[in-house]
């Protein structure tokens, strides 16, 4: 071997695996997304600028990152009492809610989204009654949100479920009789520790959401400028075999998709140090004077 | 045993790929032909693929199989351009043959002067679909724009053959107001506004209104119209013919390039050929489509509504100009939705 690392493991086989992973990430992911670079620059920094600039590509960006954003956070809101439901209680039948979680994953979009649709329409099931309140779920920008918040459902709960279960009662009840309060100790013992496996859920439901497609068009109504989600207008684009606007487009979903989880990466990575350099476990969490 | 099972994982891997490299041959007992077509001719084809092997064999004397691909009009397209390889494309619009020629070269561009009638074997139309009873008695074209009608019709973007259902009305307007293109233009706005979920597929548009019950008519084509009428429910819709549409011709072409490869030039030829036939045009004619044949035309006719027919020539000219005109980005059908509108 020529190059050597400088900390070698003890455990055999990095060169393997490492090479393994190098050649596995570049023929499933990189090389198809240089691909899409490649394309791109068949464009002109004008024309690459005018096609990803157009009010509809621009409405599109809001509705798409925008409902992912929204979607995310309720899923991740919801995901943690789900979470905490499943960890926490025993009921009968929380094995099978516990497997209903998944089903999001293995159900095909295009599926979730007529049925979704069907539920949500203003003769469903539900959109009848929503009708008379004036609220229209299908159709609408309101049944985008619907839909990915379906599809992006398992991933909060997935990932904080493990956290959860490693957390000992018992931490929260010697916070307890340290003397906080329930809100403190969800505040200072439950939430930093299941706060980076939430935000992870988080991201992966909002990346999830952003690239979703077909269970969006089915209960979105594709209005342009209103309704439009970006992945469509990808697809309207390669309609007209228009491959390089078509690749534009996608490259500032990547780029932005890209920028939004490093910046939660980023985020954890903080949230992460500052709760090392606090003695969280061994010091009582609680100053006492708190109780006052 | 540790470079035993190194050697292993490595003689897995290369294998893994050589695997997905390799070509694997179909055996070479018979020729298979791959027709890639759009979504709703796969009843016709399933009939003619039948009749068509059965005379192949009977004329000389060789089976012959046909495989079927369905999909979006303009996915199909992409799909052959990417490389799937296709002996015959049947399409919704010759743009889409259009695209395979200029983007990938596998035919000439000429192909549309290669068979009859422009390579177009059968035809259809556009017509209506509204509730039973007609309760916003929609007759015609101008039933469509009048305020308060929710008219069903995909996306022309996505779709190829909501193309059509546009162009029908484009033309409409067009041939009402003497050729006024801006009172066209108005036509198609005032229609557009009408209209509340683009679904990104025909499938889509009938669900919207089949199934969830929104609109009061469906823009539609004929032949779907006709052969999914038990289907979607006999007396719950009403078919309403428009006094004048548009005649809808979906291409069929030689794939030059890939029947070259594999040698299926003669037999590619025949079944495109065959079409034109008296047995083929029977068949087409039975699953709706408007048949080239005049007899034929003559023997199915009660079948089909009184429509009287335009062509695209006659209102925009060939499907390059009309594609640029109307569906690419900024042109006819954006201005729609233009926000300052």
């Amino acid at each position: 071997m020529t190059f050597t690392f400088k900390q070698r493991s003890i455990l055999p086989g990095f060169g393997l695996s490492l090479g393994f992973t190098i050649l596995y990430l570049s023929l499933i992911v990189l090389i198809p997304l240089s691909a899409t670079f490649l394309k791109t620059s068949s464009l002109t920094w004008a024309q690459f600028w005018h096609v990803v600039t157009a009010p509809r590509a621009l409405a599109s960006y809001r509705l798409s990152f925008g409902a992912s954003a929204i979607a995310a956070f309720i899923n991740l809101v919801f995901g943690l009492l789900v979470a905490w439901v499943l960890v926490r209680y025993s009921f009968p039948g929380r094995r099978l809610l516990d497997s209903l979680v998944d089903l999001p994953f293995a159900l095909p979009t295009a599926v979730a989204g007529i049925a979704l649709t069907a539920i949500y329409s203003t003769n469903g099931w539900i959109g009848h009654y929503l009708q008379p309140l004036g609220i229209k779920a299908a159709y609408s920008r309101l049944g985008v949100v619907i839909a990915l918040t379906f599809t992006g459902l398992p991933f909060v709960v997935r990932t904080v479920q493990p956290v959860l279960e490693d957390l000992d009662k018992e931490m929260e009840e010697a916070a307890a009789s340290l003397g906080a309060g329930r809100w403190q100790t969800i505040r200072r013992v439950l939430f930093p520790a299941v706060m980076p496996a939430a935000l992870t859920g988080f991201a992966m439901a909002f990346a999830r959401a952003v690239g979703e497609y077909g269970s969006v068009v089915f209960i979105s109504g594709n209005m342009p400028m209103r309704t439009e989600i970006t992945p469509l207008l990808i697809i309207t684009k390669l309609e007209q075999y228009d491959y390089a606007g078509a690749t534009a487009i996608a490259v500032v979903m990547l780029i932005v998709s890209f920028a939004l989880l490093l910046t939660i990466n980023l985020l954890q990575v903080w949230g992460g140090r500052r709760e090392k350099t606090r003695p969280a476990l061994e010091g009582p969490p609680i100053p006492v004077q708190a109780q006052a | 045993m540790k470079s035993s099972l190194r050697l292993w994982v490595l003689v897995a891997m290369f294998s893994l790929i050589l695997g997905t490299v390799t070509p694997t041959r179909a055996y070479q007992g018979e020729t298979t032909l791959l027709n890639v077509s759009y979504d709703p001719t796969r009843e016709l084809y399933q009939d003619y693929n039948a009749a068509f092997a059965k005379y192949w064999k009977a004329k000389t004397g060789k089976s012959v199989t046909i495989q079927q691909s369905h999909g979006g009009s303009g996915k199909q397209a992409r799909a052959v351009i990417d490389g799937l390889e296709a002996d015959v494309v049947t399409l919704a619009l010759a743009y889409d043959i259009d695209a395979i020629a200029e983007k990938a070269s596998l035919l000439p561009k000429d192909w549309q002067s290669r068979l009859p009638n422009s390579s177009s074997p059968y035809t259809s139309t556009i017509i209506f679909l509204v509730r039973k009873g007609n309760p916003k008695n929609i007759k015609d074209w101008d039933d469509l724009v009048k305020p308060g009608v929710s008219v069903i019709t995909p996306n022309p973007k996505t779709s190829g053959g909501a193309r059509w259902n546009y162009l029908g009305a484009w033309g409409y307007a067009l041939k009402k107001s003497g050729g006024d293109e801006s009172k066209a233009r108005d036509f198609i706005s005032k229609l557009y506004k009408n209209v509340p979920v683009l679904d990104s597929g025909a499938r889509g548009s009938t669900t919207t209104f089949v199934e969830r019950g929104i609109g009061d008519v469906l823009i539609a084509w004929e032949n779907e119209v006709l052969l999914g009428a038990k289907d979607l429910g006999e007396n719950k819709f009403d078919i309403i013919a428009p006094r004048l549409s548009i005649l809808c011709e979906p291409t069929v072409s030689l794939v030059d390039k890939v029947v070259d490869k594999k040698g299926t030039r003669a037999v590619a030829q025949g079944y495109l050929e065959y079409l034109y036939s008296p047995e083929g045009q029977e068949i087409v004619a039975k699953r709706y489509y408007r048949p080239r044949s005049e007899l034929v035309a003559k023997k199915y006719a009660s079948q089909f509504p009184k429509v009287k027919l335009f062509t695209l020539a006659e209102i925009v000219g060939d499907w390059q100009k009309t594609q640029k005109i109307h569906f690419a980005d900024g042109g006819v059908f954006d201005q729609v939705y233009q926000p300052n509108q």
